[in-house]
């Protein structure tokens, strides 16, 4: 291999690290939104459902750049602001990986949250009215059987929203973070070799979409196949 | 907030909104234009034909815009060959390379997309076309692609508004898009949310025209066919 390229190959595997963490940390939030958003869709308090439609009707229609934008810079000033009123004379930057993870999660939340909603609607009621008679109390209830049976249902609608989202992490290279996209254009300004490293950074989200979708289709037929065997 | 500020850069976010449907329009146009036969012959009998473009589909998939986005308009450039010929006036400006980022992009989903709906066409309705002496060009056209397009269009919209949010990265190539507009107004006074929230009410508008569009659509072309069934 060509030594200048290979003198860049630490410092792309560095932002490789950084841009798996950027989409591990967002779908955590996203999770968390997702469940409190599907909660919140199948909520009998009519205020709190049109929260949450008002969430994923403008997650759908507003592009992730111009939210992840709005956060940071918005965020930063708000946070200026905030610190200008109560002690005067500091200023602080807002972290890219946080504002970039938050806007990702927060978009990502709604759409888990329809995933998951659709997942709850699947799960038959004779499964909860048979926890309930068992004596469960309520939180027994999701930890041991919807929960898990949610999981089963949302795992293809789930494992789709992780390969778009790993995708989409690459916008926050936009705002700074040194992911592997940042790295990949700064090896391919200081060599001047865009396509060789544009090509690299390609192979390598290529190759994590590909692993991603592996291991989720070894989970899925691994669930599917337990799940059979509890229905015979 | 600050009326004045929007009010004075109401041109900006005019012409932008333009970019950003012209940007749209074509890359949906070329994108489409190409998915239609690449579809089709995606459900080749011939594994070569097929699998090329599966794996056409695949890369694409499997990529980030961007990343595509930016192997076409920093990456050719790299090529001697590339700049000697005869395409370089195009290809050195940023409009067409992000239309063709974004046309190849929406043209690998929109393959597959198609592809599957005619995998998934009722037998019974390919077997009459045989049945009343169609040739295969026949059934093409006059069975198969009309069918399975309208099963398409639901799924399509979902496509359309997702190139609309796609568009917005071509601000990360120089062109005032949108998204552009906005970053050009929040540089120059330090506004973000006037400028941004600017933005996102007008990909909102937009998104909700698209889906009402996709709607009719849905309305004229598909429900008939529901209705028969």
């Amino acid at each position: 291999m060509d030594p200048i390229i290979a003198s860049y190959l630490p410092s792309l595997f560095m932002g490789t690290t950084i841009t798996l963490s950027v989409a591990l940390v967002s779908l955590a939030i996203a999770s968390v939104l997702g469940l409190a958003g599907a909660m919140a869709r199948l909520s009998s308090v009519a205020w709190i459902r049109r929260v949450a439609t008002a969430y994923t009707t403008i997650v759908r229609g507003v592009p992730d750049l111009v939210l992840m934008l709005l956060l940071y810079f918005g965020g930063q000033r708000a946070l200026n602001a905030i610190l200008a009123a109560c002690c005067p004379g500091t200023t602080v930057d807002l972290d890219p990986f946080i504002a970039g993870t938050l806007t990702i999660g927060f978009v990502y939340g709604a759409y888990l949250g329809e995933t998951f909603r659709g997942a709850y609607l699947a799960i038959p009621s004779g499964q909860v009215e048979a926890a309930r008679a068992c004596g469960m109390r309520e939180t027994q209830v999701f930890r041991r059987v919807t929960g898990p049976l949610m999981l089963r249902h949302a795992l293809p609608a789930l494992s789709n929203n992780w390969l778009v989202m790993l995708k989409s992490t690459a916008i926050i290279s936009v705002i700074g973070l040194p992911d592997l996209m940042q790295r990949a254009s700064q090896a391919a300004g200081a060599t001047r070799q865009p396509f060789v490293f544009y090509a690299l950074a390609a192979l390598v989200y290529l190759a994590i979409t590909t692993v991603s979708e592996l291991v989720l289709r070894a989970l899925q037929s691994r669930l599917r196949t337990s799940a059979l065997e509890v229905h015979l | 907030m600050n009326p004045d500020l929007l009010l004075d850069n109401a041109g900006l976010f005019g012409r932008a909104i333009l970019v950003t449907l012209g940007l749209l329009a074509a890359s949906l146009l070329a994108g489409g234009a190409l998915a239609l036969p690449l579809a089709v012959l995606r459900n080749s009998r011939r594994p070569w034909i097929s699998g090329t473009i599966w794996c056409f589909t695949y890369i694409i998939r499997g990529t980030p815009l961007l990343v595509q986005l930016f192997v076409v308009y920093y990456g050719l450039a790299q090529f001697e060959g590339v700049r000697a010929s005869l395409l370089w006036p195009a290809l050195k400006s940023a409009w067409v390379c992000a239309v063709l980022a974004m046309a190849i992009n929406t043209c690998a989903y929109t393959t597959e997309m198609i592809a599957g709906a005619i995998r998934a066409l009722p037998t019974g309705e390919i077997e009459a076309a045989h049945a009343i002496g169609m040739s295969a060009w026949q059934r093409l056209h006059r069975v198969i692609l009309p069918l399975a397009l309208r099963r398409s269009i639901p799924a399509y919209s979902n496509e359309a508004v997702m190139m609309l949010h796609g568009t917005s990265l071509a601000s990360v190539v120089t062109l005032v898009d949108i998204t552009g507009a906005a970053r050009d107004v929040n540089s120059r006074y330090y506004l973000p949310f006037e400028s941004f929230l600017t933005a996102a009410v007008l990909y909102l508008s937009i998104t909700f025209v698209l889906l009402a569009g996709f709607r009719r659509a849905e309305k004229r072309w598909l429900a008939p066919l529901k209705a028969r069934a």
